[in-house]
């Protein structure tokens, strides 16, 4: 140490001095001390210096530090914007490369979106070995800019077709780590990586490319079954176990999501699970690690196949390694049934017993409980042999895991009505050697176990044989070693077995018996008072008072048994522990104001006293979103007949709050089974678990020759069963039946209980800032800031966000030209396959919008020779384009000698009445336009939305200044109050233009057009829910019919799709089904005929003025056909 | 992938690569973590450990233990094939490597493999192509600076 410090003086010595090559070498220095873990972030600045060395040797160290040391924390990162920026445009590749390299390391949100649009450039640079680079370093910029992902998207796409496999992996990773994040937006991507992979032969990029499909094949169940062949083959053909293993992988999850089961998969199964058996009997560690991991996969799914090879994974038990044991305890918890759940525990205590290291015995320990608890202790046929594996690992030393144990303990003494004689007899035994427990373990985690052991004991108490002496054990001094809270458990469960003895005596009429035992509480009660934990005190000394009053009562001769045990009347059921959570708000209930007006026709409500209804509501989180949607509030009508009867917070009768947990009626409602037992319930003392093996095996036998008596009565249970939990034991596929009866409460979760998503999503997830859906269209507000002006511009139109327009270089614009008319092509291929199938649909959807965005650009690009300075800093080039003449959906508002105004109407979707207006204007005169205002008189019926505070009459300014030959769009909201009518709406810009003569002041009048067909927005629909519809009933027809067409009919229906906003349902030959949903929730459904020359629409809308006048807006667009 | 990290058998830190973004204290104590259960592995167990929410890869060639922490939906094989990939590259740099070569030419250690994978990802698949690059980027650079830093961390050395 004392020569590292030395060192760090001279290196800033050296970082004093004005050579660059010293400079260099003390960071390369420092570097080597970053990585041994000292603190360099003091020289941060001198590693800048370095870094902007012209050198490249310099410059190499620099950046090598920076990424070393550099981090989201570091201040003068942002000084390096500049620097890092020269280097990208460097000459040299290498400077370059080393700049992207370094960046990789270090880019930050303020970076990244600084640099993206230079990141963008080095995409399509000359040299392959930026390109791959630029590609990859993307990734990181999206993770940090999520923002700039869509305008770089369709560049990132076009590299997926790089001439060099280097530039093509990269995107390829890249779009595949994209997609495993949020694959649904990459979907449309499928074809093309299909193709990647049926003709790459690069191990690594299939890998990739098959890893990316397993994360799109739950999205596109169509798409898993094209993949399974090409998969299958790969499996059978590939040397590379990487690579084999990835497919495998693939194919298991394709299979996940092929829910339904087709014959030819069953094939494909057996083959992975072949070859995944291979894996596993490979001599390779690593190879027989994943074998199991991935069979634990596909056990998930389909557990039959795997438990043919039950033999295999035993075996692999003994393997030498243990993170390969622990994977085949894994695989060994699904593949337990009934049948062998006793043989396969068995082998793990012999397991347990050999196990050396605590951590994978309580592995073990936890497993073995896993597995035979799981699903509700399904596969347990004998509970009386689960007490005793569990009072077998209570003899663990060491083990951390009492506090499960006893959950366990606790759980099934609760559920399982019938064990609980045996329960209490083992509990009171464990209680008795409570010291070995307690003292040869040095308090570990298995004095837990005490805990539930003292709870049966005394919750159960009416089941102890020798009550007495097990209240003795529990009051020995030494109790008091143990932790406080076992202590306080303790003494709870004292006076419960006390309160039972007493009852006990009296009714024998022993007065001295129970005199005596009173005087034994009173004398060792105060052991526990005088502890240090507070619960243990507060209890203990609470009971000692109450005890000390029966004392006096039993003096007098009064009887207090009755009352004693009155105390403690009632039964603890099981309750999950997120139903008070799930509870939902019944309807018609307000939170708010809580008015005890009866709610509906059910009995049970209006007896429900009202001061624990009162009580309830209060608790209940108020949190919970009582707008619930319309599907929801379905839902829970359905689910609320049943969740009266077994819901624990609607009590029928109870007489007052406190008692709410006695006689609790969902109880009784639950049919517990008595099954007769066939299995002595005692087995005399400390039983051995291996004993019930026997016993089990013995009692199968027997059942089996009463199988038909059983028969019988299983019938009667299943109908029974009905009625109860679904997750019940199926006996049907086993012939054996439990021996004692889990008693599943219903009410442990309500009904209605609602899905727990929202529990999952982790809102700080990285990841899902980049879930952007990448087909719509590219706004003004996505482009990329350009740097020069941004600062200047944001700050003027803070709110608004539509970064200026800036100048920009021709040479991307023409590319992505070349790119659109490659797309167009394909696209045209494409179209032919995708005719036949379904999803069509949806590709119509986004191909109407995709268009839109072409449209734009095209009304952008009109006249002028100044178009390409017009141009966007990066274009949407729109994933897929129809092979329609472009058109735009902008249209004309007004024009004169200076400004072009187009605009676009749409539909929001996420506020009910409201429209879009997007306006383009565009300068056409050789001044800057500026001071731009517009200003629209409201009428009645539509409302533009103003910024707070200005008046009706005042213009609401445009956020932008106009360079000459520049254009730009404005967004403007509008309200509409009744939307089944079109209007107009007048208006005026003025502006002030400004050229080398002096200013002007301009207008230009407008008018906007609303027609019915922009309220709708396109939505899509399904044909089953289409159909639906129009079953319904409650939707008035109309219909048009126009003659003299000769447009083909695929392009009719784009046509219609694309200025009515309407989607494609079905389409069967010349015939097709269209739906679209207005902005404040019309449905209109069309059906679309095309006769010989004519095309007939028939229309049906819940609102009939809505349709009519659509019908007539589209009339009018068809016969322009 | 998330990070590799390089370490001797006495569990001395040779080069560390982060890709993802982490305090100087969380990369110590990740560092500190992995090394000794690593090392505390039998050389008979297989190459995989879960470790938090992520997958840890290593191997050990000679004196030198690679370890790559990946997520969990990445592929265990391939990143022992990346693994061997990068010493094969530094094999074919140093010719016939060895930890001393890491040591003093540390920064060449990283340019190599700054060159094989950039952000976590494979980058260049091909071995030609990689040392390629380097060997150009090396030219650039004049010999007697490669040959000053030996000399200065042989000092280095020698306090370990």
């Amino acid at each position: 140490a004392k020569y590292i410090s030395q060192c760090i003086d001279e290196i800033k010595q050296e970082l004093k001095q004005d050579n660059i090559a010293v400079k260099a070498n003390a960071v390369c220095k420092l570097t080597y001390l970053q990585m041994l873990g000292y603190d360099i972030s003091w020289a941060a600045f001198n590693i800048i210096e370095v870094m902007s060395a012209s050198k490249f040797t310099f410059k190499r160290i620099g950046y090598l530090a920076a990424s070393q040391s550099f981090h989201e924390g570091t201040d003068v990162i942002m000084l390096t914007t500049n620097q890092i920026r020269k280097d990208l445009s460097s000459p040299s590749q290498y400077d370059t490369g080393v700049a992207l390299t370094g960046l990789s390391c270090f880019v930050t949100p303020d970076l990244a979106r600084d640099l993206a649009n230079d990141i963008m450039t080095l995409m399509s640079h000359t040299k392959p070995y930026i390109r791959k680079k630029a590609v990859l370093i993307m990734y990181k910029v999206f993770l940090k800019y999520p923002e700039s992902l869509r305008p770089a998207f369709p560049r990132l796409k076009e590299k997926l077709e790089d001439p060099d496999p280097g530039v093509q992996s990269a995107a390829v990773n890249v779009i595949c780590e994209l997609a495993r994040r949020n694959p649904k937006n990459y979907l449309s991507l499928a074809p093309l990586f299909f193709k990647l992979m049926t003709s790459s032969t690069n191990n690594w990029v299939l890998i990739k490319i098959i890893k990316l499909f397993g994360a799109l094949t739950p999205l596109e169940p169509r798409l898993g079954k094209k993949l399974i062949e090409p998969l299958t083959n790969l499996i059978h053909s590939t040397s590379a176990m990487s690579l084999l293993y990835e497919c495998v992988n693939t194919v298991i999850a394709v299979l996940i999501s092929l829910s339904s089961g087709m014959p030819n998969h069953s094939a494909s199964i057996q083959l992975c699970v072949q070859k995944l058996r291979i894996l596993i009997e490979d001599s390779d560690q690593n190879l027989k690690y994943l074998g199991l991991l991935a069979m634990s996969k596909i056990l998930k799914t389909h557990p039959k196949s795997v438990q043919s090879h039950k033999d295999l994974i035993l075996q692999c038990l003994d393997d030498k390694d243990e993170s390969i044991r622990l994977r085949a305890l894994d695989l060994l918890y699904g593949m337990v049934s009934k049948k062998n759940l006793m043989e396969i525990v068995k082998k793990l205590m012999t397991h347990v017993d050999k196990a050396e290291g605590t951590t994978y015995r309580d592995e073990l320990l936890t497993k073995i409980i896993d597995i035979c608890s799981q699903s509700n202790y399904q596969y347990i046929t004998n509970f009386e042999w689960y007490i005793s594996i569990l009072v077998e690992l209570t003899r663990l030393e060491g083990t951390r895991h009492g506090h499960l144990i006893a959950a366990q303990m606790l759980d099934v003494a609760i559920r399982v009505k019938a064990i609980r004689k045996f329960a209490v007899s083992q509990m009171s035994a464990l209680l008795d050697s409570a010291h070995l427990l307690a003292s040869s373990t040095q308090r570990n985690g298995i004095c837990e176990v005490l805990y539930a052991a003292a709870w049966i004991c005394g919750e159960f108490s009416e089941h102890l044989q020798e009550p007495h002496h097990t209240l003795e054990a529990m009051l020995r001094p030494k109790v008091t070693t143990l932790p406080g809270h076992i202590q306080a458990v303790y003494v709870q469960n004292v006076v419960k077995l006390y309160a039972n003895i007493l009852q006990q005596k009296e009714q024998a009429g022993e007065a001295e018996g129970a005199q005596a035992v009173t005087q034994l509480m009173v004398d060792r009660l105060p052991q526990f008072v005088q502890s240090a934990d507070l619960e243990v005190q507060e209890r203990a000394s609470c009971i000692l008072q109450l005890v000390k009053h029966i004392q006096k009562l039993q003096a007098k001769d009064v009887p207090v048994a009755e009352e004693v045990s009155a105390l403690f009347a009632g039964e603890l059921n099981p309750v999950a522990p997120k139903a008070q959570k799930k509870v939902p708000v019944p309807e018609g209930l307000d939170l708010d104001a809580w008015i005890n007006e009866p709610l509906s026709d059910s009995e049970s409500e209006d007896e429900r006293p009202r001061a624990v209804f009162h009580e309830e509501e209060q608790r209940r989180p108020k949190h919970r979103p009582s707008e619930a949607d319309e599907e929801e509030l379905a839902r829970r009508r359905e689910a609320r007949k049943q969740e009266q009867a077994n819901n624990p917070f609607y009590i029928k009768s109870s007489p007052s709050p406190q008692k709410r947990y006695q006689d609790t009626p969902g109880v009784e409602h639950i049919p517990v089974v008595q099954i007769d037992l066939s299995v002595p319930l005692k087995v005399p003392g400390l039983p051995m678990s291996d004993q019930y093996v026997r016993l089990e095996e013995e009692r199968r036998h027997r059942q089996k020759l009463e199988k038909d008596k059983r028969r019988k009565k299983r019938k009667e249970k299943e109908k029974k069963g009905k009625r109860r939990h679904s997750s019940l034991p199926t006996e049907s596929d086993e012939d054996i039946a439990p021996a004692q009866q889990v008693d599943i409460v219903t009410e442990e979760m309500p009904e209605n209980a609602l899905p727990s998503d929202e529990d999952d999503k982790d809102p700080n997830d990285p990841y899902r800032a980049l879930d952007i859906d990448l087909d719509k269209p590219l706004a003004d507000s996505e482009k990329l800031p350009v740097q020069k002006h941004r600062n200047a511009e944001t700050s003027k139109s803070p709110e608004k966000d539509v970064p200026v327009v800036e100048k920009k270089s021709k040479k991307p614009k023409k590319k992505e030209k070349k790119h659109k008319e490659k797309e167009r092509d394909k696209e045209k291929k494409r179209e032919k396959e995708k005719k036949k199938s379904p999803k069509h649909k949806k590709k119509k959807h986004k191909k109407e919008k995709e268009e839109r965005t072409k449209g734009k650009k095209k009304s952008k690009k009109q006249p002028l020779g100044s178009e390409e300075a017009a141009g966007e800093p990066v274009q949407n080039g729109a994933a897929e384009e129809e092979p329609l003449p472009p058109e735009s959906s902008y249209s004309l508002l007004a024009e004169n000698s200076y400004v072009k105004m187009t605009c676009d109407i749409r539909g929001s979707l996420q506020e009910d009445s409201q429209v879009t207006v997007a306006i383009v204007l565009e300068n056409r005169s050789s001044s800057i336009l500026k001071g731009m205002e517009l200003s629209v008189l409201d009428s009645l019926n539509a409302r533009m939305a103003r910024p707070q505070g200005s008046s009706v009459h005042d213009g609401v300014p445009v956020p932008f200044q106009l360079p000459p030959g520049v254009s730009n769009e404005a967004q403007y909201v509008f309200t509409i109050q009744s939307i089944v009518m079109a209007q107009k709406l007048k208006g005026t810009l003025s502006f002030i233009a400004k050229n080398d003569e002096g200013a002007t002041h301009e207008k230009l009048d407008f008018r906007l057009h609303f027609s019915c067909s922009s309220y709708l927005t396109t939505t899509p629909c399904y044909s089953d829910a289409f159909a639906k519809l129009l079953e319904s009933g409650d939707l008035s027809m109309s219909s048009v019919k126009v003659d003299g067409i000769r447009m083909s009919f695929q392009n009719l229906l784009a046509k219609i799709c694309f200025h009515h906003h309407f989607s494609v349902v079905e389409r069967v030959d010349s015939c097709a089904s269209m739906y679209s949903r207005s902005i404040q929730g019309h449905h209109i459904c069309l059906l679309v005929k095309k006769g010989e020359n004519s095309v007939s629409v028939d229309g049906k809308c819940s609102d009939s003025t809505l349709l009519s006048n659509l019908l007539e807006e589209m009339k009018a667009t068809l016969a322009k056909c | 992938m998330q990070f590799m990290l390089l370490f001797s058998r006495q569990g001395k830190l040779r080069l560390q690569k982060w890709y993802v973004p982490l305090s100087d204290k969380e990369k110590k104590k990740i560092t500190r973590e992995l090394v000794q259960t690593v090392l505390a592995r039998k050389p008979k167990m297989c190459s995989f450990l879960e470790w938090r929410d992520l997958k840890i890869v290593y191997k050990r060639y000679a004196s030198l233990y690679f370890c790559c922490a990946i997520e969990d939906q990445d592929n265990e094989l391939i990143t022992l094939e990346i693994i061997h990939r990068y010493v094969e590259l530094l094999d074919k740099y140093f010719g016939s490597v060895c930890e001393l070569d890491i040591i003093f030419n540390f920064e060449k250690a990283y340019f190599i493999l700054d060159e094989f994978l950039l952000g976590g990802e494979v980058q260049e698949t091909s071995k030609k192509n990689v040392l390629k690059a380097i060997e150009q980027a090396d030219l650039l650079q004049e010999k007697t600076e490669t040959m000053y830093h030996s000399k200065i961390f042989i000092g280095f050395k020698k306090a370990y």
